[in-house]
């Protein structure tokens, strides 16, 4: 099978995927340009999470061929894309047993970034007060921004985000919203699913359905 | 950021965890002690059999509890920390190196404790001159527990029975440790030459840091 354009963030061509010898996903084909916010819909079980996974290099397809900035999924090439994306998931990826300010700095030494951006990325998310917290004394909230501080500062070329608004007030939600912007304005392209078609409607350019693995256009 | 700054990096992040959380120090070095005490205990006012089976003791249960330091909860990565690393493009033998070395200083020190709690309740027969040479084979002994348990502990990653699984797989190829360790205090009371044991010991080594580094990322992917 033959990969076509060039340029795009994100090529798939009839890409299925089975976990545990369940079908989970079935003859996904899309494409994802720079600066663009697809936005995904569909209930609970659907598959959006594994989707994003998918993309995020984190679950190999077991059919059809796919392209994730230029890295062909399944490959060793991922390996050199997977420092550019950036994944919110269900659960915030933190480690329980340090404080937020450590999370962060372990991620930007493990990254290679510079410790001197921890400070700023913390006030922008308004947590260069509680940064000292524990994670498991610190609220799904603040974890939430902890992530977001973290990928404010590692800019990733291709943002995915899973449910990414649930249980945020409004002031974490619009760092949210941030973050897909400072994302869109450099160049990279953001995926978000959702089973709340609202947060999708909100943000996205272009929004599919997914139901039971396949993806289909919303009319 | 360079492998070695990775790996230095998972290492040092690892030793902070295990000084708050305490999985060796607390839980798996006293049980370790009050297991030296059983043997002393059980053979009452024997104190040449005790002295006499003080090395062999030592070793036992440093090995059995050396097991619990290499698989320590503290060590296991869960899903999303295995997530986070992978899109930080933190390469998988890095995080093994640097899991190796923060679990080698844990086991060092392990061993060197449960070392001197054994001459304090044994009063083995020690050979003169045995310092560096059973300092030594420690060393090399625990580098080599730590880089089995740590390989063990990454093909069982995320399974329930993932210690006991673990631990099987660890214990018939401990073998040449445990020869080499226990050996290097054998032939020293006998006179005998020990650099054989401590070449086994090295090579056991090495040959587990290749296997590590080699398999990190296919394990990695298999994973997923």
């Amino acid at each position: 099978m033959r990969l076509r354009p060039v340029g795009q963030h994100v090529v798939l061509e009839d890409v299925g995927v089975s976990l545990a010898g369940q079908v989970i996903l079935r003859g996904l084909s899309l494409e994802l340009p720079p600066g663009e916010v697809l936005g995904i819909a569909g209930p609970n079980g659907s598959g959006k999470t594994t989707l994003l996974r998918l993309l995020a290099t984190l679950v190999r397809p077991d059919r059809g061929v796919g392209r994730v900035l230029g890295a062909a999924l399944g490959t060793t090439e991922v390996y050199d894309v997977r420092r550019h994306i950036g994944l919110i998931g269900h659960i915030p990826a933190v480690i329980g047993e340090l404080s937020l300010r450590e999370n962060l700095e372990h991620a930007i030494r493990l990254a290679g970034g510079d410790p001197a951006r921890i400070e700023g990325a913390l006030r922008v998310v308004g947590l260069d007060e509680a940064a000292h917290r524990k994670v498991e004394t610190s609220s799904h909230g603040m974890l939430r921004r902890t992530e977001v501080a973290r990928l404010l500062m590692s800019e990733p070329r291709l943002l995915l985000l899973d449910e990414a608004y649930s249980g945020l007030d409004f002031y974490a939600q619009a760092l949210i919203d941030t973050l897909i912007e400072r994302a869109t304005g450099s160049g990279g392209a953001v995926v978000m699913v959702s089973h709340d078609p609202r947060h999708i409607a909100e943000r996205a350019r272009r929004v599919l359905s997914l139901s039971a693995g396949r993806l289909e256009p919303v009319t | 950021m360079s492998f070695w700054d990775q790996a230095l990096e998972v290492a040092r992040v690892d030793l902070r965890i295990e000084r708050r959380m305490g999985d060796v120090l607390r839980i798996v070095l006293p049980f370790a002690v009050v297991a030296l005490l059983v043997f002393p205990l059980a053979l009452g006012v024997d104190l040449p059999a005790v002295s006499r089976l003080g090395p062999a003791v030592f070793w036992a249960i440093g090995i059995l509890f050396g097991m619990q330091v290499a698989l320590r909860q503290t060590a296991d990565d869960r899903p999303e920390r295995r997530d986070l690393y992978a899109l930080l493009g933190v390469d998988p033998s890095a995080r093994f190196v640097g899991r190796c070395l923060s679990g080698s200083v844990l086991m060092v020190g392990f061993l060197f404790v449960l070392l001197l709690a054994t001459i304090v309740l044994y009063s083995p027969d020690l050979p003169d001159g045995w310092p560096a040479p059973v300092i030594a084979g420690l060393v090399l002994t625990a580098i080599g527990l730590t880089e089995l348990g740590t390989l063990a502990g990454e093909v069982t990653s995320g399974l329930r029975n993932r210690t006991t699984l673990a631990s099987l797989i660890v214990a018939p190829l401990a073998l040449p440790l445990v020869i080499g360790a226990s050996q290097t205090l054998e032939s020293l009371a006998r006179d005998a030459g020990i650099l054989r044991w401590l070449i086994l010991l090295v090579a056991t080594d090495l040959a587990l840091t290749v296997a590590g580094v080699a398999l990190a990322r296919p394990l990695e992917e298999a994973s997923r």
